[in-house]
């Protein structure tokens, strides 16, 4: 069976405080050298990223969230197909419709969220407890990776929450 | 007591960033006034105040997600001048080129197939469950991915000469940081003729759509203006990375041409109004109420006196032949636009073949001076960078002028020309309707994220008040 094509796009400004977060959590995987793993890092999805999904088998995405109760959350991404469609945002759910629609495969996707608390200036570097939250996601990835691609089947149904 | 009403459409769907529509409805359902204000504001050129000049090319990026090359370029130029360097070396200035032309083309597919060609394609007032590119893609498949495919062609060339998506550094004070590998030069060379024919099917798409609606894009945010652009030195050419600038009338006449672009607060002064925190640029001599002016595509079609490829200035001269000179129709900016993608391509294909492209004189060197101003086109039009740094190399003053802002007085007109035209004596205002109202304001390609320096999302709503200033109806959604 070939190896499987796992793909992490971290995406945020970090021009702009904690919005940094996903560029920052995709800059320290890839630092690991997980064999197996495409990572990309960029401002925002925008539509070109669905030729790049298209050409893996999973895709996880990382990005910064206000509002969330845990330091961070994996959570399936809806395959239900978004109506609209921007540029300064593309959602997780309408790149992966696009992926399908333009090259005839969604992989399964999933959403990392990590809690930040400092958006609104603009400045650079994450805030203490954004970075702790990071700290964490990092940890809990790399672990979620290495076994996402040890056993070669990715669970679709479940939605899972770490807290 | 009064008798308008007053609408605002908040957001407007399908433009880059945030603000906001108001239109004011007289008791017989008259449009009496409609503006677009700018809602947020954060002040990127005081953030910048302090930073390292060898810094500033790269941190400006995040004044935007969707142009950061444009304005790495634009302060790249400026910060070559405080460096002292007015002439690149040819493998830089090539190299930058490369990256700026990648960098209209994607924007401008982006734009046109993913924005604006829902409402080309199934009308401005269609259902707005259908006006999104999902339906485009279910009705054209092959126009969908022929735009996601040639969109990232050019975020290749992005990544081949900047170094990366996010945060390039390419361009740095004085030239470029690398050149081009023969590897990469192949891989972009054996796509770019494909580009090229599906460039020019999407052209045709603009022009017919244009053509073929003549009538209705006659009366459509169409209204006489001035034009500014940068033009080539000495032959007026159309140049998107360096030149002079030129403004000429709405008759064609030049208001100033050939003009230094160092000498720009000479001749352009930026207004202040209390509704918006967007400002109004004006031309100095004609004041505020003559003095406003277009940029972007359609305003270098204008100005331009020829395009310097063969492909793009046949279409160019058709253009102008259609118009019958100047055109001042806001919606034929998709025409132009598209005219520009051809052009763009045209451009990257004589650079590949260009062996400075390999060249290893990069960095050239000058006498250290304290001010800079570096202006370039981006995709929506002129745009201007304005530093002084003190002799710690510590930015002091930072001014931007971007392509949204020297649009705002045009943006404000063909708003209110098309809310009186198609929503003034109606008894009851649709989402259609409002709709005409952000189909007037795409055609702009506005990057509101950019005018007001501001960072990340701003979406555009409208809004309808009455009389009493009552809000009576809302439209819009978030992008």
């Amino acid at each position: 069976m070939p190896a499987r094509r796992i793909l992490l796009i971290g995406y945020g400004n970090p021009g702009r405080g904690d919005d940094g977060l996903g560029p920052a959590l995709a800059a320290e995987i890839e630092a690991l050298g997980i064999r197996g793993l495409t990572v990309d890092i960029d401002y925002q999805l925008t539509v070109d990223h669905a030729a790049l999904i298209a050409a893996h088998d999973l895709v996880v995405f990382a990005d910064a969230m206000v509002g969330l109760a845990v330091p961070f959350r994996l959570a399936r991404v809806d395959d239900a197909q978004p109506t609209s469609l921007g540029s300064h945002r593309v959602s997780p759910e309408a790149a992966l419709a696009l992926a399908g629609l333009l090259f005839g495969q969604a992989p399964p996707g999933w959403m990392l969220a990590i809690a930040g608390k400092e958006f609104g200036e603009v400045k650079e570097g994450l805030s203490p407890s954004a970075r702790a939250n990071l700290g964490g996601a990092v940890a809990f990835l790399r672990g979620w990776i290495a076994a996402e691609i040890a056993k070669g089947l990715v669970p679709v149904a479940a939605l899972h929450r770490v807290e | 007591m009064s008798e308008t009403r007053l609408i605002e459409i908040s957001p407007v769907t399908r433009v880059e960033g945030h603000g906001k529509v108001t239109i004011h409805l007289d008791a017989n359902n008259q449009v009496d006034e409609a503006r677009l204000h700018i809602v947020e504001f954060r002040g990127f050129e005081r953030f910048i105040r302090g930073r390292l000049l060898w810094e500033v090319p790269v941190i400006v990026q995040r004044l935007c997600g969707i142009c950061p090359v444009s304005h790495h370029l634009a302060a790249a130029k400026a910060m070559d001048q405080i460096v002292g360097v007015d002439v690149l070396p040819p493998t830089a200035e090539k190299m930058r080129r490369l990256m700026h032309y990648g960098q209209v083309m994607q924007s401008h597919v982006l734009h046109f197939f993913h924005l604006s060609a829902p409402d080309l394609l199934f009308g401005f007032g269609a259902p707005a469950e259908r006006r999104n590119i999902f339906e485009v893609i279910r009705e054209n498949p092959e126009l969908g991915l022929r735009a996601v495919l040639m969109r990232k062609f050019g975020q290749e060339i992005i990544e081949a000469t900047a170094g990366k998506k996010i945060h390039g550094t390419g361009a740095i004070p004085g030239g470029i940081n690398r050149n081009l590998d023969i590897a990469t030069r192949d891989r972009l060379l054996g796509q770019v003729d494909q580009m090229l024919d599906w460039a020019q099917d999407a052209l045709a798409i603009a022009r017919n759509y244009v053509q073929d609606h003549s009538a209705m894009v006659a009366d459509f945010g169409t209204f006489p203006s001035t034009h500014m652009a940068l033009v080539r030195e000495g032959d007026g050419a159309l140049d998107l990375y360096h030149g002079r600038m030129r403004a000429l009338n709405c008759a064609g006449a030049p208001i100033f041409d050939m003009l230094d672009y160092c000498d720009y607060h000479k001749v352009l002064v930026e207004d202040v109004r209390s509704w918006s925190y967007m400002k109004f640029p004006f031309i100095k001599e004609l004041g505020p109420e003559n003095g406003w002016y277009r940029v972007g595509p359609l305003a270098r079609m204008n100005t331009a006196s020829f395009i310097d490829t063969p492909l793009a200035n046949a279409a160019h001269g058709a253009l102008r032949a259609f118009s019958g000179g100047m055109n001042h129709s806001t919606l034929a900016n998709h025409w132009a636009r598209m005219i520009e993608v051809v052009h763009c391509v045209e451009k990257i294909r004589e650079l590949l073949h260009d062996p400075d492209l390999q060249g290893t004189d990069l960095v050239a060197k000058g006498e250290r001076r304290f001010e800079g101003i570096g202006v370039i086109e981006a995709p929506r039009g002129n745009l201007i960078h304005h530093y002084k740094v003190d002799e710690h190399d510590q930015v002091t003053f930072c001014n931007l002028i971007v392509s949204t802002t020297h649009n705002n007085e045009g943006m404000n007109r063909a708003v209110k020309d098309v809310a009186v035209k198609h929503l003034s004596g109606q008894p009851k205002i649709t989402e259609g309707m409002l709709n005409h109202v952000e189909v007037a304001i795409r055609a702009y390609d506005p990057c509101l994220s950019c005018a007001t320096h501001a960072l990340g999302q701003m979406p555009l709503q409208v809004e309808i008040y009455d009389a009493d200033a009552r809000l009576i109806d809302r439209a819009g959604q978030c992008l």
